[in-house]
């Protein structure tokens, strides 16, 4: 198998590991940065992450390498087109950020149905949208940001389900008052969206239609109502990616990275930032990657600079947490015939029979499928109140030359 | 004006703006079914970001291949299990 060396190791290349690449770089270490995506950007800045690379770039950035698995306690192993190959470094910065949380109700499978933030990454990646009419639902100011995203490629009809309150929507705008620059950003969104329906208090209960979506049943303010459209896209907010490193050995503690002052994990060397220790959105993100590059890169001094921007960032995150909670009623969305494992075809009521993640694993398959339980167990997380952060080795799936090559004497 | 790629889905004759994904090809070709599940249900993709696994299709006669992650390149064959 190839061996590759480096002082620094970035796993993920989204606003987190490019900050993380950038602040260990510049301390003088040599880093190499590396994403599974086509391209570096993350979610966020997908198709445009080249622009937010220093030209020339100090650090080695390589995209379509998949971390598959921990080798020991300073080296990963990695595919990619070009085979296998084991990363060895001295410290490891993770940033592996986090995907959306998507709840099981009636016809949640059917196709057309997807990701808020994955029709925009779909979008983006050539989907067409212009003509379409789209519902997009579930929580958070993602919803906004997409709408504004799918109205400017020229989506013919928008509507946003907000499942938070109006009030609770207020209180929060009104909070933004201290925060100028934010405020500016909503309000920049609202004109963007000037005729969108925003309805707060809305969720969709079903979607129907013969083998692609053609109609919704949502549940609004005013009672229940049917909204024909061609596409439904759900976020019902973000979950963080805590795989990798828990099969590293870093502490997980309620879904997220446990990290201290410095970003640095249970695991000595290794650091973890973004979303993956808790969602704060890009600018925390952005923070958070560059006090973990720059500790993994021996600079204490600029890594505390870091601290005081990080404690006002995440003063946010907490605002935004409180404001777009999920509420109670979304637990009572499936049936007990609505699929909770997509993979494996498990429905709510045959993994309810169980009293944990882990029983319902064994006696129903339920989150063993080829998602490995990312789309799963986030909802039996939220429905059940189970704990559904273990993580077993491939962190993804992965060759069998891979997996062989681990071993290989 | 950005180059076309021209791909099959389907045995369908599809053309699409190079850095299209293979998910991009399948929506342009009307097709919106990637796959049966286990108990034979239609499922498109859901995720967009290469996690949830729903999109996977058979390209170059290789199975279970996630469509929203792999760019089309020219002659590719894309097959659907809908």
């Amino acid at each position: 198998m190839a061996e590759r060396r480096t002082e620094v190791l970035v796993i993920g290349a989204g606003p987190a590991g490019l900050a993380a690449a950038a602040a260990a770089a510049a301390c003088g270490r040599r880093v190499l940065l590396v994403d599974d995506n086509a391209d570096p950007g993350g979610q966020i800045w997908r198709g445009e992450g080249r622009a937010h690379l220093a030209v020339p770039a100090r650090f080695e950035v390589r995209c379509g390498v998949r971390v598959v698995d921990a080798c020991g306690a300073s080296a990963v192993l990695a595919e990619s087109a070009g085979g296998v190959e084991r990363l060895t470094f001295d410290r490891l910065v993770l940033a592996t950020g986090a995907r959306e949380r998507f709840l099981p109700f009636p016809g949640w499978t059917l196709p057309n149905v997807v990701g808020a933030g994955g029709l925009q990454a779909m979008v983006k990646g050539g989907v067409p949208i212009a003509g379409k009419r789209v519902v997009i639902a579930g929580s958070g100011p993602l919803l906004l940001a997409v709408a504004a995203y799918l109205r400017s490629r020229g989506a013919r009809s928008l509507l946003i389900a907000e499942q938070t309150g109006r009030l609770r929507l207020a209180r929060f705008v009104l909070g933004l008052a201290g925060a100028p620059q934010r405020l500016r950003q909503t309000l920049e969104l609202r004109r963007a969206l000037a005729g969108v329906p925003l309805l707060t208090d809305a969720w969709p209960l079903s979607a129907h239609g013969a083998g692609r979506l053609e109609e919704i049943r949502l549940r609004t303010r005013r009672g229940e109502r049917g909204e024909r459209c061609d596409l439904l896209a759900c976020g019902f907010g973000l979950v963080p990616n805590t795989e990798l490193a828990a099969l590293l050995g870093c502490r997980v503690e309620a879904g997220c990275v446990a990290v201290d002052e410095h970003q640095a994990t249970s695991v000595a060397g290794v650091y973890a930032a973004g979303e993956m220790t808790g969602i704060g959105g890009l600018d925390l993100s952005r923070i958070e990657g560059e006090i973990a590059g720059y500790a993994a890169g021996g600079d204490e001094r600029k890594a505390r600079a870091g601290l005081g921007p990080r404690r006002r960032a995440r003063r946010f995150a907490r605002a935004l947490e409180r404001a777009f909670a999920l509420r109670e009623e979304l637990r009572e969305l499936p049936d007990a015939r609505t699929l909770l494992c997509r993979c494996e075809d498990v429905s709510v009521g045959r993994a309810a029979r169980y009293p944990s993640w882990r029983a319902a694993k064994l006696h129903t398959r339920c989150g063993m499928g080829a998602c490995q339980g990312r789309i799963c167990g986030a909802a039996a997380a939220f429905l059940f109140g189970w704990r559904c952060e273990h993580a077993r080795p491939p962190a993804s799936p992965a060759r069998i030359a891979t997996l062989a090559a681990q071993h290989e004497v | 004006m950005p180059e076309r790629i021209a791909l099959h889905v389907n045995g369908r004759h599809v053309e699409v703006d190079r850095g299209s994904t293979v998910l991009a090809a399948l929506a342009v070709a009307g097709v919106a079914i990637c796959r049966r599940s286990v108990q034979g249900e239609p499922r498109g993709a859901l995720c967009g970001i290469g996690v949830c696994f729903e999109c996977r299709v058979t390209i170059d006669g290789v199975a279970h291949r996630r469509s929203c992650q792999i760019l089309c390149r020219e002659a590719m064959e894309v097959r659907t299990d809908g």
